[in-house]
């Protein structure tokens, strides 16, 4: 029987919650041997290769690219998780919340004190992603099945999850495996 | 002590003085009640319903609820659990709580009480309601988007320092804690070293300059769940 997959994404997220899931040690190799990590940056996969068992995803939504990655998750994996504040809240993004978008973007591009823009303009090109006016949890984009959290969430905790749910077990949480920050 | 009162908590018998009240008696007897609103400085508040017990059936606060011979309260249910579950969750999605970045993380007793009562995420969907944030005292500074209205600044200010800087104004959804003055905090006669800054349970009310300087590790909740200083005089008892 083929191994299950898992596939992850990092959106509006700053790659610490992959960072956590390599802390996991010498035990990825216990997971590899369980599942095959389909798309994903760790192996730079770019499209599914098939029925996905785990996604998880780090970080919110703060772009329209963000948006259709996320949707394209949820396409394709059976079980979907936020991994982490950013995503499960908006986390480190979410600050600009309380700000209008366009106050946000002339602070970063025209009026901050180490701007040097000699255009005088806000990136506008067509290719980059459509900036979105707030930073979105993925649970209001998509359904998200689970949540781990942590900035970044405990490897143990991302550990004990995949095991859980791999093997059919509930999870066993120790206090020190669920922090917010 | 002849007059004592008994009573059980989860079928243990306790001794009580008449005149305490539940949270008071289990505290003594070394049975933590979870809550966020009740203080041992404070006279008993009853706002935040995290302390809810059954007492003979029925449910009460235990912060406010007075002893008497015989009655039988349970706490460790897997009814209450939930309830106090979904408090908590309430005011994780009402304010706007982002643990990574707040200064209080790690020794904030709204986020103590969801590790401790297992909480990953809250099950309701986030509001992200605006609040402002006053920072014109020199020494203080207030968050209302961290503000989870137990009223510990308002009763504090009032009962400890005698000075009534803090109040409550609007209702519902509005409600929020304001200050005794027409303009902001400065131009109250707020100090830095009131027992209302002190007393703030989570990143609501904080000093400046004070802020990240224990290590992550070794903050109040970080390996010790909240509760567990009053768990420890039952160990010691035994």
């Amino acid at each position: 029987m083929a191994k299950p997959k898992i596939a992850t994404a990092s959106l509006a997220g700053c790659f610490g919650c992959h960072m956590s899931l390599l802390d996991i040690d010498d035990r990825i190799l216990k997971l590899v041997e369980l599942v095959d990590f389909d798309k994903s940056p760790v192996d730079d996969i770019k499209k599914f290769t098939g029925r996905i068992a785990v996604g998880l995803i780090e970080g919110g939504c703060c772009n329209e690219e963000n948006v259709h990655n996320l949707q394209y998750f949820r396409e394709n994996c059976d079980i979907l998780i936020s991994l982490g504040e950013c995503a499960i809240i908006g986390g480190i993004p979410a600050m600009r919340n309380n700000i209008p978008l366009k106050e946000c973007l002339d602070e970063a591009y025209l009026n901050g004190p180490t701007v040097y823009n000699p255009s005088g303009k806000i990136p506008g090109d067509k290719e980059l992603p459509l900036i979105l006016d707030k930073v979105y949890p993925c649970s209001e984009v998509v359904k998200m099945d689970y949540h781990l959290p942590g900035c970044p969430p405990p490897a143990d905790l991302i550990w004990k999850a995949l095991v859980a749910l791999l093997e059919n077990k509930p999870m066993d949480l120790p206090y020190e495996v669920i922090k917010y920050d | 002590m002849s007059d004592a009162i008994k009573f059980t908590i989860d079928g243990v018998e306790i001794e009580a003085i008449p005149g305490q009240t539940i949270m008071e008696a289990a505290d003594e007897a070394g049975i933590y009640i979870p809550r966020l609103c009740a203080h041992k400085d404070l006279l008993p508040f009853g706002s935040c319903r995290v302390c809810t017990v059954m007492v003979n059936d029925r449910p009460q606060a235990a912060c406010t609820q007075p002893v008497s011979p015989g009655m039988s309260v349970e706490s460790e249910t897997e009814e209450l659990r939930q309830i106090r579950t979904n408090l908590v969750e309430m005011l994780f999605v009402e304010g706007n709580h982002y643990c990574p970045f707040c200064e209080k993380s790690g020794n904030c007793e709204l986020q103590a009480l969801g590790y401790r009562l297992g909480m990953l995420a809250p099950k309701y969907p986030y509001m992200f309601n605006k609040h402002d944030v006053d920072a014109s005292h020199p020494d203080i500074y207030i968050d209302h988007n961290r503000c989870i209205l137990c009223a510990r600044c308002v009763r504090s200010s009032k009962e400890l320092d005698g000075k009534n800087v803090f109040q409550f104004v609007g209702r519902g959804i509005h409600k929020k804690v304001a200050f005794n003055s027409d303009t902001d905090l400065a131009a109250t006669n707020v100090s830095v070293t009131d027992k209302a800054i002190e007393n703030c349970p989570v990143g609501a009310i904080l000093k400046k300059r004070t802020a990240y300087a224990v290590p992550i590790g070794k903050r109040t909740y970080d390996s010790q769940p909240i509760g567990s200083d009053i768990e420890a005089r039952k160990a010691a008892a035994k």
